[in-house]
């Protein structure tokens, strides 16, 4: 057999990507299409009192105009889909376009329809809106103050939930030799997928059929969640993620915008193609952090820990996004404890609406937020006492023979060499070297610095019954159909929908390595409602942990039942024969074998089968994991703090990841590539900055700072391969924890650049100029 | 985003494109490489009724020796510039600046032209034509006249360029042999543009002591300019770290700085000191 | 609003294509509805992302800055003239061995600058290619694996140069193969 687990196999999607052949969104073109676009509110809070929508009428090619009321009664509200439980959660409605009330800039006010892009664009500059502006809140602790604008009924003093986990009494914090206090601000960032979402809807009139071919992460979801807002059974919608340019979470979220062109589809009884611009893209689609975290860590003055106590308040936006209130709550509270044997701990979030842009899940969704507080407090930590933040990692780390570990939160991580990892990181710097380079230079007046970063991340989300016990309204299991094909060849029909991740790659070779046959034999079906029967997306690096372990337990099905014809065609019992090199061999006896292709064939010709087994080759998995799993390591960012401009320059990266037994090390290594850099985008240089009228003055690639090529070495990665416990596979998640990690590494090396100025923390972006007002104050103060 | 729509006429010569102006009594645009106007037009900050497209006026574009100066086309674009071996040999501060100008995509297509009489405050160009002092060419309805770079950049988006004219070519002053020059930026992450800009171009006399000294910047105030004060400090002492360190902070001397997002005006004053440090530091060795 | 519409005709991909079409059209928009060449992406309004860039008589030019009129006349390649999976480009091979992709948007845009780059500096530094980069966007990739792309993609066409020179200095007649 083969063996294609664990080799760099060149990417199966890539042919088509490389050339042109993709098939993204707006590249659908169906005869006699329209256009949609959505006028915005340009105000943050303000009451709609007239719209005028005729000239917009008139203009040639236009051939349909809708406001919020129009549609009012005729279609359903945005659902949430995250009810967290015990916390008194509201769920204001989220019109699709906004009756009589906008809430943020961006929400939808109308809607045109005409016959081609530019059309489309200049009418909807001509409809005519008349505002009452209502005084706006856009910062989650204004909004929750008495007196506060509200933004709907019913959400008092604007707050959507309250939710609690654990309890630490305040006598842990009043008994503690060390208790560390600080406030982190997690700013809010934009996803940016570098294609905007879009959708494509037709109906068939005749049959009531429609098809919406939409960016999704998640096309079962949307479906799920479109058949009710719209109300066409499920029979009847297909939703169609096809090649979708990249997600980041963004595009988990069911919006407005696919109900309302599935609605105009239907309505006008032609295809709607509606596509985001990049500004749209700015201010509708949704956001993601922006956690206001206080944070409290106790401990004694040897470096143990012994409590950590968290408040998180978060700005959801104007209306809860799909998987929102899951993302400050579930995802972010439970690991915050981290990788570290830290036996008490609580945790209390309060969710916020403001009048801004929602917040939903981004690239890591609340685990990003949870591994900074914690890196960065352990830091802190160990500088209060005058430890060395290794050291006070590995005496805190939980160590090989803990696993599994209780949490202070009721999370069980799965396994872990924690020590390992981070030994495996320190040999590819030289530490002790690195300190003594470092304080040479500090004598000449440059300023390097070394920052860790020994992260766990939750994910491969996970199992459903826990899904149910914290609110997600859906399952988390994934389904998986292999078909073997006559001829031998194999379709897999998988409810994850890759978006970049390479799973049509990495899928293949699962099932390669299980049936024996070569990948150029496998295909990998995917992002279709009509062709693959369930699914619950792409998400919370879940794919290859829940969707791939569904995969193989599919292929051991087919090989059960493989097994069964081949042992009545060779005349031997099941037991006598081993499944090798794509064939049955009977023990013992050289020669004697039936290959796979041979068996079946026999399956499908059903000439001769064994008695009670049914024709065809054929098995499905509806895998529904026994528990999350838990990947780690360490991240190693060294820098230099450019002492006069305050420009922090990276000098060397080094990540060190355990996702388990890696499939495919190319792809495994670009996917931390991608999140290590999405991570440092976060720790310098973007933001999402609003205005106090709630206007977002960073809405463009000419303001919000992307991370650039030239802005980074070429990074170290490495792998330690500690096998889970959990899934057939033993498989972890790779695709966030590259974002996880590298955030806290590179603000606790600038950090560490910054001890001769006395800086303790600063806040994310670290812009050159925030950097040289702390090396100032620090002029200053010395 | 798209352009609102517009008229479009392609002119065959400035004369015609001059004409073509002035008939269309302020309601038109110059449309060269379109690396200024059409951004601007896709976010509606600017819906032109007419566009008038001067691209493909051949004489507009080439670079040519003429004495001391050096003529570049309008339509020259940033990347021919950047490599031309005359402007390599004769300025290499502007080849040194056009190269840094956007990206390869932008600097394959922007136009000098286009770039200066779009006069964005944080474009590199302006501080090199300032440096070099440079000459704008520029030719109307009442026929041709050249206006001096020092008086040119008005303010953000603003020049002196008269109504109805088109700018045909600039020239810039060819430093003497043996001056010493160079263009140093700090890129905004985001957008590319100079947050600040440093052209300096420094002559020493035989005497080993500053003869000339020209400092042209960009990116920190509503217009680029040139650092006078730090100019007249540099001449008569011999270029040396102390020199430049007592002259750096003249750099941003009478001038109000800008502030934005990514950097406040205190902020931009300083950089405008450490850059102008550095500028002329690299002109030591 | 009511303005006439003018004739454009561009090369692309080799092929002479003609229409008639709104002064304001983008060329991105010319080659993605127009010709139904949906290769070119965009993903941005403001020139910053280089989704769409495409090479114009030769040289890499961002499509959504361009207006079709200003291409009248030229010669356009985008990623589907690049090359196909029978005779792939340099460049696109070092994407698909190097992994420079990962969703797939971006990549026709980055992958035409490459090309432009390589025209322009045949062996960059890794420096210089992640400042040739400048004008593109990736949010997938963390760029490595684009920089290895193009490093491969430069070792293979100055390989290829350096077989066309010596082939060329081995020709006494001087006429060359080029």
């Amino acid at each position: 057999m083969p063996n294609v687990f664990g080799t760099p196999l060149k990417r199966r999607e890539d042919p088509r990507l490389i050339t042109g052949k993709g098939n993204f969104t707006d590249d659908i073109q169906l005869p006699g299409m329209l256009y949609m676009a959505v006028l915005r509110s340009p105000h943050a809070h303000a009451r709609i009192k007239r719209i005028d929508v005729s000239a917009a009428r008139q203009v040639p090619g236009v051939v349909a105009v809708y406001t919020g009321k129009d549609l009012e009664g005729k279609m359903g509200t945005i659902p949430t889909a995250w009810l967290v439980p015990d916390s008194d959660i509201k769920t204001p409605p989220h019109h699709a376009l906004a009756v009589d009330q906008v809430r943020y800039v961006g929400d939808g006010i109308a809607l045109v329809v005409a016959e081609d892009r530019y059309t489309v664009r200049d009418a909807l500059e001509l409809i005519d809106v008349e505002y009452e502006e209502l005084p706006p809140v856009v910062n989650q602790e204004e909004a929750m103050k008495d007196g506060a604008p509200q933004l709907h009924e019913g959400v008092p003093n604007n707050i959507a939930f309250h939710w609690k986990a654990g309890e630490v009494p305040d006598e842990v914090f009043d008994r503690a030799e060390v208790v560390i206090r600080r406030r982190f601000y997690q700013q809010r960032l934009i996803p940016n997928p570098m294609e905007t979402r879009a959708a494509v809807a037709q109906y068939n009139p005749s049959s009531g059929e429609m098809t919406i071919w939409c960016t999704s992460q998640n096309p079962h979801i949307h479906r799920f969640i479109l058949s009710g807002v719209l109300g066409i059974p499920e029979t009847k919608l297909q939703v169609v993620a096809p090649d979708v340019g990249g997600g980041f979470g963004c595009k988990i979220a069911v919006y407005p915008d696919e109900a309302l062109v599935g609605y105009v589809a239907r309505d006008l009884r032609r295809p709607v193609k509606w596509t985001e611009d990049r500004r749209e893209h700015f201010t509708t689609t949704t956001h993601g952090r922006d956690m206001i975290l206080d944070v409290e860590l106790a401990g004694k003055r040897d470096g143990t820990l012994t409590a950590l106590r968290i408040k998180n308040t978060a700005n959801l936006g104007a209306y809860l996004s799909t998987a929102a209130p899951g993302v400050p709550t579930i995802l972010f509270g439970l690991i915050a404890p981290g990788p570290y044997k830290i036996p008490k701990a609580a945790v209390e979030v309060i969710g916020v609406l403001t009048n801004t842009t929602p917040t939903d899940a981004y690239r890591g969704a609340g685990r990003p937020e949870a591994t900074y507080q914690i890196e960065r407090m352990i830091d802190l930590f160990a500088d209060e006492i005058g430890m060395d933040p290794l050291e006070i990692r590995r005496k805190n780390l939980i160590r090989e023979d803990e696993f599994p570990f209780d949490n202070a939160l009721g999370l069980q991580y799965d396994s872990g060499n924690y020590h390992r990892a981070l030994n495996k990181a320190l040999e590819m710097i030289n530490y002790d070297q690195f300190r003594k380079e470092q304080e040479e230079a500090r004598k000449k007046g440059r300023y390097l610095g070394i920052g860790f970063s020994t992260y766990v991340e939750i994910c491969g989300l996970g199992p459903s019954k826990v899904a149910g016990a914290v609110g997600f309204q859906g399952g988390l299991w994934e389904s998986a159909t292999v078909r073997v094909h006559p001829s031998g060849k194999i379709s897999v029909f998988t409810g994850a929908s890759p978006h970049g991740q390479g799973e049509e790659t990495t899928f293949a070779q699962i099932v390669s390595q299980k049936l024996g046959v070569p990948v150029e034999d496998i295909e990998i079906v995917h992002g279709d409602t009509n062709r693959i029967s369930m699914g619950w997306g792409t998400y919370g690096s879940r794919t290859t942990p829940v969707g791939g372990s569904a995969i193989a337990i599919a292929c051991d099905r087919v090989l059960e039942k493989a097994k069964k014809i081949a042992a009545h065609a060779l005349e031997v019992s099941e037991s006598d024969l081993d499944f090798e090199d794509g064939a049955f061999q009977v023990q013992g006896v050289p020669g004697k074998k039936i290959t796979f292709q041979e068996v079946t064939l026999q399956a499908y010709l059903a000439w001769n089968l064994p008695e009670g087994v049914e024709p065809s080759l054929e098995a499905q998995s509806f895998y529904d994991p026994a528990n999350f799993v838990y990947p780690f390591g360490t991240h190693i960012c060294i820098l230099e703090v450019d002492g006069e401009t305050g420009e922090v320059k990276l000098k060397k990266y080094v990540a060190v990841d355990d996702p388990g037994p890696v499939i495919n090390p190319m792809v495994a290594e670009g996917q931390v590539h991608g999140g290590i850099v999405q991570g440092i985008g976060q720790a310098l240089w973007e933001g999402a900055v609003y205005d106090e009228n709630g206007q977002l003055i960073s809405g463009t690639f000419m303001d919000y700072a992307m991370p650039k090529a030239r802005f980074f070495p070429a990074f170290e990665t490495a792998f330690t391969e500690t096998p889970s416990p959990v899934n057939p596979l033993g498989v972890k998640g790779i695709g966030e924890t590259g974002t996880i990690a590298s955030t806290p590494a590179v603000v606790n090396a600038v950090v560490d650049a910054l001890k001769p100025f006395g800086v303790k923390d600063l806040d994310m972006p670290l812009t050159p100029e925030k950097v040289w007002k702390a090396m100032q104050k620090g002029r200053r103060e010395a | 985003m798209i352009p609102s729509a517009f008229d479009y006429t392609r002119a065959t010569s400035v004369e015609e494109a001059v004409k073509l102006l002035q008939a269309a009594g302020g309601e038109a645009k110059l449309l060269a490489g379109g690396h200024s106007l059409l951004p601007m037009m896709k976010i509606k900050l600017t819906s032109p009724g007419k566009l008038i497209d001067i691209g493909r006026i051949k004489e507009l574009s080439g670079i040519r020796k003429e004495g001391n100066r050096l003529v570049v086309g309008a339509l020259t674009t940033h990347r021919q510039v950047a490599a031309d071996p005359l402007v390599r040999k004769y300025a290499p501060v502007l080849a040194e600046a056009a190269s840094q100008i956007g990206d390869i995509q932008v600097r394959n297509r922007g136009t000098v032209g286009g770039n200066l009489a779009h006069a964005d405050p944080a474009s590199d160009l302006p501080a090199v034509a300032l440096a070099l002092e440079a000459e704008f060419e520029v030719q109307g309805p009442d026929g041709k006249e050249t206006l001096d770079a020092g008086g040119f950049f008005l303010g953000p988006l603003i020049t002196a360029l008269p109504e109805n004219s088109i700018l045909t070519s600039v020239s810039f002053a060819i430093p003497p042999e043996g001056a010493k020059s160079t263009y140093l930026k700090y890129p905004h992450p985001a957008s590319g543009y100079a947050v600040v800009g440093v052209a300096a171009v420094v002559s020493t006399g035989p005497d080993g002591m500053v003869n000339d000294a020209r400092i042209g910047i960009t990116g920190v105030a509503d217009t680029a300019y040139r650092a006078e004060e730090a100019e007249r400090a540099l001449v008569g002492k011999k270029l040396s770290e102390q020199t430049i360190l007592e002259v750096a902070a003249l750099a941003s001397e009478g001038q109000e700085m800008a502030s934005d997002l990514f950097a406040s005006a205190e902020y931009r004053r300083h950089l405008t000191r450490v850059y102008t440090i550095r500028a002329l530091k690299r002109l030591l060795i | 609003m009511e303005t006439g519409k003018v004739n454009v005709t561009v090369t692309v991909n080799g092929v002479r294509r003609s229409a008639m079409v709104e002064p304001r059209m983008l060329l991105v928009h010319f080659l993605r509805d127009g010709l139904g060449l949906v290769g070119t992406h965009i993903g941005c309004d403001t020139s910053q992302c280089g989704a769409c860039t495409v090479l114009l008589d030769g040289e890499a030019v961002k499509s959504c800055t361009v207006l079709a009129v200003q291409a009248d006349g030229s010669d356009v390649t985008t990623v589907e003239g690049l090359g196909d999976m029978e005779n792939l480009h340099p460049v696109q091979e070092g994407f698909w061995e190097k992994h420079g992709l990962q969703c797939g948007f971006c990549t026709p845009g980055v992958m035409m600058t490459a090309v432009g780059l390589l025209k322009q500096n045949l062996n960059p530094t890794e420096e210089e290619i992640r400042e040739g980069l400048e004008g593109v966007l990736c949010r997938c990739t963390g760029y490595q694996n684009i920089v290895r792309a193009v490093q491969y993609a430069a070792a293979r066409m100055s390989e290829s140069e350096g077989h066309r020179e010596v082939a060329a200095a081995g020709d006494d007649s001087g006429e060359g193969g080029r």
